[in-house]
């Protein structure tokens, strides 16, 4: 069992909420998945900028030391750094080498990402989530069934620029498919099945595909229980499996989309008594793009 | 008539003072306000009481139900009246998944839709859905009956006992050993009753639906199967 939410706004006059209304939303899953959590935030980030997440300890200096021109935010065990876009490889290069010790575990011109073990208000609250403003966000309770409780195996995974992706369930043929990725250029942080789900719909927008052509792919190549939750730069999507076991509940206003594996997760959202709410319907992929 | 705001009430509260109800008690009407998608709510009634719940409904809300009249305002959660022995349940919106799942009496009405694998397992309820029903509905359904006004998804009525499914638009699929049958005279009269107890006097024509059931193949082992294990 897991809990997943997911808030996409419509209304900009939100914008400033997002943080504090997933917040609440995932500090509702806690008894889905007590044992870690997670969050994917779309927050400010101008063209030709990247921001990368960095994960590890003594993060202060980091920033100052890699020179003018980048910026970096310490929020307790990540630290996010922004920079000019041609300066990605660098910055990736000097970590590398000078501190191999810590990850990256999102990159993109407006994601940042950040997970750790214990429960959803502890991690919420240690990132400060309810501050945090944005257009959309994706989050993760985790009730570990298949890996050790690491944060490692917390979600969001993001495998490519500005994505993540969030996941209920399990995958059967993971195996297989992280040994079809990797000759396509797949590179792999943990052993992490939805982390391969996640390299597989980044290797189809990568070929050319939409987030929901990706999704529809993965119907075929996926073997497994999934609910999925996507988020790109400008999008939001949702995926069941065609045997629909994970639960998933979305609901629709004028001025927002919210996704989460219960109703009870939405209860708190601006006017949710007058939105449409509804269950997806398996094996078919709703998304939605900002304009 | 009692009413319980389950925003300064826990549904356990709800729960021990519904079971703590007497045959004979005056209290025979309850109302559930703030609901908030909770699990659980009104389970496990045994008198002939009525609770109305004022919102959406979690997981398995009035399971197990004997005799009472639960009715929800909203949507409700996976496991609907999942286990019904008798009594009636009336979902106003949406049910989820397994809706009335191995449930042996009563009648469940849904006004919206059902998704995935109601009436799963039935052993003798009468489910009455409005919109439409999921796939994989009336799986292994052993008794009871079934009418649906709206469609039915795929392998509608998979490994099928003696249950009656009635379904007033398309099929996309039938399971195995589900067929389509024959609507005589009783099915008629069966299915006019049922519409008339689930409030749909004048809305619905017995005429419009067909009826599925069991072909009555998967009954017993079949000698032929035997390399197949």
């Amino acid at each position: 069992m897991c809990g997943i939410v997911g808030l996409f706004l419509k209304d900009q006059s939100l914008e400033s909420q997002l943080g504090a209304l997933l917040a609440n939303m995932l500090e509702i899953m806690t008894d889905r998945g007590p044992d870690s959590a997670g969050f994917a935030i779309y927050g400010s980030g101008d063209v030709g900028y990247r921001k990368l997440t960095v994960r590890g300890g003594n993060l202060d200096g980091i920033a100052n030391a890699l020179g003018a021109g980048i910026a970096g935010i310490v929020r307790d065990s990540h630290l996010v750094l922004s920079m000019p876009a041609e300066e990605e490889d660098s910055v990736r290069g000097w970590l590398a080498t000078e501190r191999p010790d810590l990850v990256v575990i999102g990159a993109g011109q407006r994601i940042e990402l950040y997970k750790e073990v214990g429960l959803p208000a502890q991690v919420t609250k240690r990132f400060d989530l309810a501050a945090m403003a944005g257009t959309h966000g994706i989050g993760h309770t985790r009730m570990a069934t298949e890996s050790a409780v690491t944060t490692d195996g917390a979600h969001p995974f993001s495998t490519g620029p500005d994505q993540c992706l969030v996941h209920n369930g399990s995958l059967s043929n993971h195996r297989s498919l992280r040994r079809m990725l990797e000759p396509m250029g797949m590179r792999f942080a943990t052993d992490n099945d939805s982390e391969v789900a996640a390299a597989y719909l980044t290797w189809r927008l990568q070929e050319g595909s939409t987030l929901a052509e990706a999704l529809e792919g993965s119907l075929n190549d996926l073997d497994g229980f999934f609910t999925f939750v996507v988020g790109t730069e400008s999008g939001f999507a949702v995926l069941r499996d065609p045997i629909s076991c994970k639960p998933a509940v979305i609901a629709e206003t004028d001025q927002y989309v919210a996704f989460g594996s219960e109703y009870r997760a939405l209860v708190n959202l601006p006017r949710i008594n007058r939105a449409c709410v509804f269950e997806p319907e398996p094996a078919r992929v709703y998304a939605w793009e900002r304009n | 008539m009692r009413r319980m705001d389950l925003s300064e009430t826990t549904r356990r509260d709800l729960n021990s003072q519904l079971h703590a109800l007497l045959p004979n008690t005056d209290e025979t009407h309850w109302r559930v306000e703030n609901p908030e998608g909770q699990h659980a709510l009104a389970v496990g009634l045994n008198i002939p009481v009525t609770v109305e719940i004022a919102g959406h409904a979690g997981y398995y809300c009035a399971g197990m139900n004997s005799e009472a009249t639960v009715i929800i305002e909203g949507n409700a959660g996976v496991g609907v009246a999942e286990n019904m022995m008798s009594g009636r349940v009336h979902v106003k919106g949406d049910a989820s998944q397994s809706a009335g799942a191995t449930a042996q009496g009563g009648l469940l009405v849904i006004d919206g839709n059902a998704s995935a694998r109601c009436g799963i397992s039935m052993k003798g309820v009468r489910i009455v859905v409005k919109g439409s029903i999921g796939p994989m509905s009336a799986f292994m359904a052993q008794s009871g009956t079934m009418v649906v006004l709206g469609d039915a998804g795929d392998a509608l009525g998979d490994s099928i006992y003696e249950a009656k499914l009635f379904v007033r638009g398309t099929v996309k699929s039938l399971g195995a050993d589900c067929v389509e049958k024959e609507v005589r005279d009783e099915h008629r009269e069966e299915l006019r009753t049922l519409l008339d107890a689930a409030g749909l006097k004048d809305e619905a024509d017995v005429g419009e639906f067909k009826r599925y059931g069991s072909a009555r193949t998967l009954y017993n082992f079949h000698v032929d199967n035997a390399a197949a294990y």
